[in-house]
């Protein structure tokens, strides 16, 4: 439990610009120095959350399904999922670069999803986690977020690089698509949350003791 | 009619964007920073002379990027047969068909956002470090350069490569063109740019300008 005792804007009567920090009076519409939409709560944004949530999660599912590479040697084609492209990896002893792909392809998008769907359950209700927890975990969630787009990128690069006629060709598969479109639209959940509300549950249970 | 004063800012006061603690404003002497007691967040971090410095490193980066787009990135070779790309060959890889979305996007991502994001500092800390008056939508050009903040990629394409690498080296000679070194320095250039750069200072020199 935090011991630092703050007074917060909404409690002043003023509301803050989230962009460039200036105050306004409560009722302020727009900040007059960056223009930005002036809310001391935005309480739709739990709404705009789960919307792009959703979204990230059904495009994360055929991204796992559909092959992310196509390497096409002489005699054979071979199609890699992610999970599949990290596994060969593996048997290929590169463990370091197959940890990297799995963790920027795999855990950090799944813990990703698990994190902002708590932080958007955890604002509903009383919760066990401190507050300075749930924000480090927003942070992180913002920061790392956008890393997993190594994975496109190695695509990229391979695809374009990897073009020896008849020798050896990589191909980008449909999964590139839908995984790129995944990380999107998750940055774009987590950059709606709004997380002052992750403190008002904590104004809330000190003013019940 | 009634004539509607437009509502007045509160002076001496800061509100910490990410949990709404509002504090008594105090401007932090140059490289001390305010940060916010509850959820520190940094609110102000003023740097001595930081708008000239940066100056300085976005026009570097201006020059380095177009630089890096133009030389060769990348070259591989296996058994007689080579093959040498750009940083733009790598951005458009994916040309066929919808993923030609992907291309786009891959491209904004590792060269336009970070070179229009360096260009819009520019713009706008050009004239207030010359102590003239704000060029014309300075406000609008810096809102533009922070909403593109997370979208500037350069630095995650960097260890992408590294990775490709890797998985690569087995199987093909891979040999580094001239724009593979000046994209690493680019990435430097482009973090250091961003510590550099105090948010609210450059909010606050943008103040006096009208709408």
């Amino acid at each position: 439990m935090s011991d630092v005792q703050v007074i917060t804007a909404r409690e002043m009567g003023v509301v803050g610009c989230r962009r460039c920090t200036q105050v306004w009076p409560v009722g302020t519409e727009t900040c007059g120095r960056c223009g930005k939409t002036l809310v001391s709560r935005d309480l739709k944004s739990l709404q705009r959350v789960w919307a792009w949530w959703i979204v990230g999660f059904m495009c994360y599912i055929p991204a796992n399904m559909y092959p992310m590479l196509q390497t096409r040697t002489l005699f054979t084609v071979q199609q890699d999922t992610i999970v599949g492209g990290a596994v060969e990896l593996l048997t290929h002893d590169a463990v370091g670069v197959a940890l990297i792909i799995l963790f920027a392809s795999v855990v950090i998008p799944l813990g990703k999803f698990f994190a902002i769907a708590y932080l958007a359950i955890s604002v509903k209700r009383k919760n066990a986690a401190s507050f300075e927890q749930r924000q480090l975990l927003y942070e992180v969630v913002e920061y790392i977020g956008r890393w997993s787009m190594i994975d496109i990128f190695v695509v990229a690069i391979l695809s374009a690089l990897v073009q020896l006629n008849t020798l050896a060709a990589v191909h980008p598969g449909p999964a590139s698509l839908f995984f790129a479109l995944s990380v999107i639209f998750t940055m774009l959940s987590a950059q709606n949350f709004d997380s002052r509300m992750i403190w008002d549950v904590q104004a809330r249970e000190l003013g019940d003791e | 009619m009634e004539h509607r004063l437009p509502p007045s800012p509160i002076p001496d006061v800061i509100v910490c964007p990410h949990c709404d603690a509002a504090y008594k404003l105090a401007r932090p002497a140059h490289g001390q920073r305010a940060v916010c007691v509850r959820c520190h967040t940094v609110l102000i971090a003023p740097r001595f002379k930081a708008g000239l410095q940066i100056i300085a490193v976005s026009i570097a980066v201006v020059i380095l990027v177009i630089a890096a787009t133009v030389f060769p990135f990348l070259t591989i070779r296996a058994a007689g047969a080579s093959n040498s790309v750009s940083i733009i060959d790598a951005a458009l890889a994916f040309s066929d068909g919808p993923l030609v979305v992907l291309s786009l996007s891959t491209a904004a991502l590792i060269i336009f956002i970070p070179l229009l994001r360096v260009l819009l500092a520019l713009y706008v800390l050009v004239p207030v470090v010359l102590d003239k008056m704000p060029a014309r939508g300075s406000r609008q050009a810096f809102r533009l350069a922070e909403a593109l903040r997370p979208w500037s990629m350069a630095e995650i394409f960097a260890i992408g490569v590294a990775v490709a690498l890797v998985k690569i080296t087995d199987l093909a000679d891979v040999a580094f063109g001239a724009a593979f070194w000046i994209f690493a320095l680019v990435v430097l250039l482009v973090v250091i740019q961003d510590r550099f750069m105090c948010r609210w200072t450059v909010w606050k020199s943008l103040d006096g300008l009208r709408k």
